[in-house]
């Protein structure tokens, strides 16, 4: 009961008045991240970054942290009022959510989601406490081997597990890792892929890269889809939030489905969008009735509600407990911690107790905050898409070009910010995916580090990774998940497992 | 049970045509940037073969860990490449259509033009110009609203950052003559 001694203290961190107003205006923020469109959850995180700079490290993190919540929450508004998923994992809330909204249970439906966000993260946040201080703790003896090895295994069940191209996900990663590489060496002091240019010195920070990325290129995609919108209105009484919750435990099945789904595919790389839908087919396939969903079914919105933010949350498990992000917003908020001179790893869990128990009581906190907030603001909010496109894309340009320029006071970064935006369009439209190029970019060097290092111990033996049980069975699991397709289709091929022909 | 009758209407009036052409594929695009990351594989690991790829007395040379790196991009986007022409004799979908890059352009050209303007004239009056003419010549919003709502978010975001939270942006004439 140690981690439940150490909440409380982190409860105790955050209670004034400055922490709670910080939390405050990033759910605000956040929810207006969420709903506007052409910007979401790593987008907003990215640009309004920044702001924190000048803050104590636990100020900053728990006022992201809101920002990301509020990002989660805000998401469901367009999903359920105009059929638009503002992210890729609000997709599966659309097939139940907006038909509930056109039959005028648009309350219910919005009640229904932001609740099983809440129950979602909830179970996340309960997982982060007691199982991340144990990881972190057990994670304490690893050597650099054993690092090594983990971030082989993320790296290769991206590659593994991923449903892009296999090629694109080769292709995104590589880049990555090398565009960590460029500027000063930090174990030699040599000077690497710079071409002689003074400003390429520095290296390339992940965070211009990132707000290049998702900001700048999201502005450049949206604008080539159309803008109009209908949607419906709606303001949720406090009858209509008790009746959803009355009926709650109705659905226990569905929300612990959901979120054991979420939680499991946010701590492994599988990601919000496979929980989203997951979740929502699970649901649909053990119902008594299947062919009710898609027409306006509450089911059909706590499902995958819960799943996607069991999962966004739980994706700071292993950032925190591992300093190895779970996500491309844990990235980025991995990013943010090593802006603040925190460094992330195990270690983190012992040198800043009065931060990483901060940040996880900002995320009951923020939570329960972020539910009563939603619910009483979604008519603003819902009536911020009356702005136009016209008036809030330039606006998002100036503050990523804000965001850029801030963080290394560098006019060089803007024009690396807006290359970024080209190469992050181009991406995405050919399918490159974009987060495993986040991931690489900011793991790359210590995964460079952690090799080198563990080369100089063992005299440049490669059996070093495979000498103990450890660092042995993490990295034989990372190369078979590397060649996972493969195995799959041999196992296959040699009828096994023998599954049944899928009925016609 | 709730006013779900109100409905929030947005018009959108310069919405692409769905049936304007097509002005390059998927394909070809797919192709140009492998043949360009191919490139920067090759420029990459030639420099880092230069800078020292191979072991010395203490372990791996710096340019050890991004050789090995670039010749798995080298590889990936050779295979991309190959896949591309490949699936290219396949009918090939649209990058972009015509209607849609002039939309992206609209959006492309100006941020090019603040990132320019930005080195002389500063961030924030940069910012106003950029909002102001942007709303006004792409969004045909009402001159009044666009330069109000322009000053309106370059003063917010001058009082936030260079005043409140202490970033400090670049400034070129304007806010040297208020003495900043």
């Amino acid at each position: 009961m140690e981690a439940f001694g150490l909440l409380l203290h982190g409860f105790a961190v955050l209670l004034t008045w400055k922490t709670l107003v910080l939390m405050m205006v990033g759910l605000v923020l956040g929810i207006f991240v969420g709903v506007l469109p052409g910007l979401g959850g790593p987008n907003g995180v990215a640009i309004l970054l920044p702001l924190t700079f000048t803050m104590d490290p636990t100020s900053a993190i728990v006022m992201l942290s809101c920002i990301y919540w509020g990002a989660l929450f805000g998401g469901a508004i367009t999903s359920i009022l105009f059929n638009i998923p503002g992210e890729a994992w609000s997709v599966a809330t659309t097939f139940d959510g907006y038909p509930m909204a056109q039959q005028g249970r648009a309350a219910e439906a919005l009640t229904a989601a932001f609740t099983s966000s809440f129950i979602g993260s909830l179970v996340a946040v309960l997982l982060i406490t007691f199982l991340a201080p144990m990881i972190s703790s057990f994670a304490l003896k690893f050597g650099p081997p054993e690092f090594f090895a983990v971030y082989l295994l993320t790296f290769c069940s991206f590659v593994g597990l991923g449903r892009e191209a296999k090629h694109k996900t080769v292709i995104s990663m590589s880049l990555g890792l090398l565009l960590a590489g460029v500027g000063m060496d930090t174990v030699s002091g040599n000077l690497r892929m710079t071409f002689g240019s003074s400003e390429l010195l520095r290296g390339i920070n992940f965070l211009v890269a990132v707000i290049g990325l998702f900001g700048i290129s999201e502005i450049l995609l949206t604008m080539e889809e159309r803008l109009a919108l209908r949607g419906h209105a709606a303001s949720i009484s406090l009858r209509v939030v008790l009746s959803v919750w009355k009926d709650l435990p109705k659905y226990w099945v569905t929300l612990v489905r959901s979120s054991f789904i979420g939680c499991w595919l946010g701590i492994t790389p599988g990601g919000a969008i496979a929980a989203s839908f997951m979740g929502y087919n699970l649901a649909k396939r053990f119902a008594k009735d299947p062919e009710s969903f898609g027409k306006g079914r509450i089911e059909g919105v706590f499902a995958p509600e819960t799943a996607a933010h069991a999962s966004g949350t739980s994706a700071l498990l292993p950032m925190l407990a591992l300093g190895i992000p779970g996500s491309g917003t844990a990235a980025i908020l991995l990013g943010g911690l090593m802006v603040w001179g925190l460094n992330p790893g195990p270690l983190l869990f012992v040198e800043h107790k009065d931060f990483v128990w901060g940040l996880i009581a900002s995320m009951y906190l923020g939570n329960v905050v972020g539910l009563v907030l939603v619910l009483t603001t979604v008519p603003i909010f819902a009536s911020i898409l009356r702005v136009p496109f016209a008036a809030v894309a330039p606006m998002i340009v100036v503050s990523c070009a804000i965001g850029a320029y801030a963080i290394q006071n560098a006019m060089f970064d803007i024009w690396l910010m807006l290359g970024f935006g080209v190469v992050g369009y181009v991406f995405k439209k050919i399918g490159i995916p974009l987060a495993p190029f986040t991931l690489a970019l900011v793991l790359g060097n210590r995964a460079e580090d952690a090799f080198r290092l563990s080369m100089i111990g063992a005299g440049g033996n490669l059996k070093v990774f495979w000498s103990n049980g450890l660092v042995g069975s993490i990295t034989t699991l990372a190369i078979v998940l590397l060649f996972w397709p493969v195995i799959d289709r041999l196992l296959r091929c040699v009828g096994w497992p023998r599954r049944a022909k899928p009925a016609a | 049970m709730s006013q779900t009758d109100l409905e929030i209407v947005v018009d959108d009036p310069t919405t692409p045509e769905d049936d304007s052409p097509s002005v390059v594929s998927s394909g070809t695009i797919e192709i140009f940037v492998c043949l360009l990351l191919l490139a920067l594989a090759a420029t990459l690991g030639y420099d880092n073969w230069r800078t020292g790829a191979s072991w010395d007395s203490t372990g791996p040379e710096p340019g050890y860990f991004p050789f090995y790196l670039s010749v798995i991009l080298g590889g990936g986007s050779l295979y991309g490449l190959i896949a591309a022409f490949v699936a290219h004799r396949a009918a090939s979908e649209s990058f972009v259509t015509r209607a849609q890059a002039r939309r992206v352009m609209a959006v492309f050209v100006p941020t090019l033009l603040f990132c320019l303007v930005m080195q002389f004239l500063g961030l924030y009056v940069a910012s106003f110009l950029l909002i102001a003419g942007f709303m006004r010549l792409v969004g045909k919003i009402a001159l009044w609203k666009s330069l109000l709502t322009a000053f309106l978010f370059t003063a917010i975001m001058f009082v936030t950052f260079d005043i409140a939270f202490d970033v400090i942006m670049p400034k070129g004439p304007l806010e040297a003559a208020f003495g900043h």
